[in-house]
């Protein structure tokens, strides 16, 4: 298969078909994980290893499974790969691994994994099938250091504290306290904020992607109007 | 006699949605000029702060979505919602936690599902339940009642102004008091502090509060006088809490379960009842499904009033039904005349 189109791979999981604005899938570690910056990105690079590696994994073996059994192969697979990454997590970011918990094994579960494993992968050779996993964890991952953000800036009236838990001592000072004796808008970090920011996200990227299209709109119509093609109806100006 | 063919809504007189809130808000002034008298300014400086906010909000995002600003601002439900959270949140809280409430009320609750009428959850109440788990230090925090005791006094004009824009008042070192309900749920089941702790001990039930309530009862009799709004749901309710309340105090343990009168006159009950559960837009709307749905209202209050983990519950209790009403719609619809009633049991397909 040599007309794969990588442009458009790369473009569909960023964010024509984001698997969290677009899909909405893995909305359990989304929501419950993003309630600071540290916490999305660690568990953002976390799916990122397991979707790209699971991906790679099934459509190596793509072949020489049967329908029958695919399904269980794929989970096993994710599940093996999962269990790497709690693994090296445990033993290189210790505490986070404590703050995140449940949520690592969780990806096992998570229905990104599952669903390009079954809907791409198995149906793509490796490259695509690679930057597929790739690309859907990067566009997922983006989400969740988004809604990390805002939800930490809102709650907290500071960014990117405990970074040091992730990027170990060097990230000792990121911690930006933006306005000082915040009162600490609790919402935004309890679950409630994550729903609230998910969904103003959802309507931002759909207000974007409006203008865009009316944009494109636009400018199909100058092509037109510039034709030579002779009017004979509608008003002459 | 001619006999007119039109439909419905058969209305009796003419009226438009700004005669019918400014009913509301007239009916309010008992409440307002009790809360005055027994907490100081507070309360007056929350009202113009939060109808200011609530202005200012529900025009901007008039102009966002290109609907007519005057129009739309002419129906006062914007200066009802924020009169509404203005009352429910203490007279004490700083100027930021108002605004914060009121706008999240307007844009949120009220713009982003689509504006009047369209809202499937009460906006001040929204407001209200986003500042209680937000801030519930600020949001708790109440001033004592004039009068509790030989030396308290409400705050005058200037400490109230300096409490909800600075935070302190200059002179005055402690000037929180905990509400009759707080008390009550703090010494349940120790008579020996309840019999002699004066908050509880007003002429009917709290200190205070029991005035506070009887200003809105005065308020909400009016509405029902004026056909603003129907009695159903406010007697539903007050019944649902009577009964309750009535049970568990008698038959029960009168330690750990607060009096028929207490719960009627205390907190949120009475305002609750008759202008924020009345809401036409978020609560059910026939005459059987307002009964339904008033009692939830009441029976919710009464349930975590007492075993839940707030001291009042008027609004979690308001939101929770505020879901449930298009449910009660759904199987209180009435009958209309030749046909059979419409949905009975588990909904059916056709």
């Amino acid at each position: 298969m040599s007309d794969i189109d990588y442009g458009k791979i790369t473009r569909d999981g960023l964010w024509k078909n984001n698997p969290a604005l677009v899909q909405v899938l893995g909305m359990c570690p989304l929501l419950a994980v993003s309630g600071s910056v540290v916490n999305a990105m660690a568990l953002g690079a976390a799916t990122i290893g397991v979707l790209a590696l699971s991906n790679i994994a099934v459509s190596l073996i793509r072949n020489s499974t049967t329908d029958a059994v695919r399904l269980p192969i794929f989970v096993m697979i994710i599940a093996a790969f999962t269990t790497c990454i709690e693994f090296l997590m445990n033993a290189f970011t210790h505490e986070l691994y404590l703050i995140l918990g449940i949520f690592i094994p969780l990806i096992t579960t998570n229905c990104i994994v599952l669903g390009r494993a079954e809907s791409f992968a198995s149906k793509h050779s490796l490259p695509a099938a690679a930057l597929d996993g790739f690309m859907m964890g990067a566009g997922f991952t983006a989400v969740l250091v988004a809604l990390g953000a805002i939800r930490e800036l809102i709650g907290t009236g500071g960014i990117f504290a405990n970074m040091h838990l992730l990027f170990g001592d060097i990230a000792l000072n990121w911690h930006l306290q933006l306005i000082p004796e915040y009162k600490g808008f609790l919402v935004a970090i309890l679950p409630p904020g994550a729903f609230l920011v998910l969904g103003l996200l959802m309507a931002l990227k759909n207000i974007i992607d409006a203008q865009q299209a009316a944009k494109a709109a636009a400018r199909k119509q100058k092509v037109a109007a510039g034709s030579r093609r002779v009017r004979t109806t509608g008003a002459i100006s | 006699m001619a006999l007119l063919n039109v439909t419905s809504p058969h209305l009796h007189k003419p009226g438009n949605t700004g005669a019918f809130m400014r009913q509301v808000i007239y009916a309010t002034v008992p409440g307002i000029a009790v809360l005055t008298h027994f907490f100081g300014w507070g309360t007056l400086i929350n009202t113009v702060l939060a109808v200011l906010t609530a202005l200012a909000c529900e025009a901007a995002i008039l102009k966002i979505r290109q609907k007519p600003i005057a129009f739309y601002l002419n129906d006062y439900s914007a200066v009802v919602t924020a009169l509404l959270l203005a009352l429910a949140i203490p007279p004490s809280s700083p100027w930021w936690l108002t605004v914060v409430g009121t706008s999240f009320a307007i844009v949120v609750a009220k713009h982003l599902y689509g504006g009047l009428g369209m809202n499937p959850f009460n906006p001040a109440m929204i407001g209200y339940v986003l500042l209680l788990i937000s801030f519930p230090k600020e949001m708790t925090t109440w001033l004592p009642a004039s009068g509790v005791t030989a030396s308290t006094e409400a705050l005058n004009l200037l400490q109230s102004l300096q409490l909800v824009f600075t935070g302190q008042i200059s002179g005055v070192d402690a000037f929180s008091g905990a509400t009759p309900l707080d008390t009550f749920r703090t010494y349940a089941g120790q008579p020996e502090v309840l019999d002699t702790n004066a908050v509880l001990h007003g002429l009917m039930a709290g200190y205070g509060w029991e005035w506070v309530n009887v200003a809105f009862l005065l308020g909400g009799i009016y509405l029902i006088w004026r056909r603003i709004i129907t009695w159903h749901i406010p007697v539903a309710m007050l019944a649902a809490i009577f009964f309750l309340s009535g049970f568990f105090n008698t038959a029960v343990d009168a330690d750990n379960y607060g009096s028929i009168l207490f719960h009627l006159l205390s907190g949120g009950t009475m305002l609750g009842a008759f202008f924020i559960a009345t809401d036409p837009v978020t609560a059910a709307t026939s005459a059987k499904g307002k009964l339904v749905y008033g009692a939830g209202i009441g029976i919710l209050v009464y349930v975590i009033r007492s075993w839940g983990g707030y001291p009042d519950a008027v609004a979690f209790s308001v939101l929770l039904m505020n879901l449930a009403a298009p449910t009660i719609d759904y199987y209180t619809q009435p009958r209309t005349y030749g046909h059979s009633k419409p949905n009975k049991g588990l909904a059916k397909r056709s």
